[in-house]
């Protein structure tokens, strides 16, 4: 069993950083999400107020 | 949405079927040991990073021609998901060659033009955040894109073309690879190639939002 430590290091980062990664990437896009749901309600907002 | 909450269950289904059979299907290696089932993770992340880059490369050349911003955004996704699948090569890689080699790294010519790669790829991504003008930014790092994968081949070549104490490539030639090994590299690289194709899709998703978020900001401030 030499070198167990290593291998289960190794996909232990492998695989972090890929988690890491496409958390990054569902962090990013939810915050646009809201980002874009406030700026469409005030874009409404600002029709409403037009009409 | 659901397409894509399947598709990622698949994808994490595939890769723990790797994962078991890289630990308990593939053979134990009678030189190396345990240490050596790192090769069903480090090789075919670093396959599937020049694959990325690769499809980074087309997204640029694609934007110089056309100008259609899509092109831009898909190089942009596939160099970021390329980084990352190149980070998990450099990281695995010491950990494979310390009790391999006694050392944690070597500044032979695999390794270092990989290095590199990794270096002008990060660059790539730094570069776009400094431009404001999108238009401007997606021309400047589509030629930027395009100087940058010139180092892909050089990564891909240096075992065959310099003397390096990176392992000689056993995948695509002759070598002796016991076939069970192969199977499970194959299999290793199957998953990661889906996994760099749903990391692009989402990352190219997150591009298209922002470019709705830029016109609807134009349009607000319009009128």
């Amino acid at each position: 069993m030499k070198n167990l430590s290593s291998v289960f290091a190794a996909y232990l980062i492998g695989w972090g950083v890929f988690f890491v990664f496409s958390l990054t990437v569902a962090k990013r896009a939810a915050s646009l999400k809201e980002e874009l749901a406030r700026l469409k309600e005030r874009m409404q907002e600002s029709a409403s107020k037009g009409k | 949405m659901a397409k894509t909450g399947v598709y990622s269950f698949l994808v994490c289904t595939l890769m723990g079927v790797t994962a078991y059979a890289a630990f308990y299907i593939a053979p134990t290696e009678v030189t190396m040991g345990l240490v050596q089932r790192i090769f069903y993770l480090h090789a075919p992340s670093g396959m599937t990073s020049l694959m990325a880059f690769l499809v980074s490369f087309v997204g640029s050349v694609a934007y110089i021609l056309t100008r259609k911003p899509r092109w831009d955004w898909l190089a942009v996704s596939a160099a970021e998901v390329g980084v990352a699948f190149c980070t998990v090569v450099l990281l695995t890689g010491p950990i494979w060659a310390h009790p391999a080699w006694g050392v944690w790294w070597a500044w032979d010519a695999r390794l270092t033009s990989t290095l590199v790669l990794w270096l002008l790829y990060v660059a790539f991504l730094i570069l776009r955040t400094m431009i404001e003008d999108a238009d401007r930014r997606a021309l400047v790092s589509a030629f930027f894109g395009v100087f940058t994968f010139l180092d892909v081949p050089l990564v891909y070549g240096s075992i065959w073309w310099w003397r390096t104490q990176h392992p000689q490539p056993v995948v695509f030639t002759s070598a002796g690879l016991d076939p069970t090994m192969r199977k499970v590299f194959y299999l290793s690289w199957l998953s990661l190639t889906c996994l760099m194709a749903l990391l692009i899709r989402q990352r190219y998703e997150l591009e298209q939002s922002r470019d709705e978020l830029r016109s609807l900001e134009q349009e607000l401030e319009a009128n």
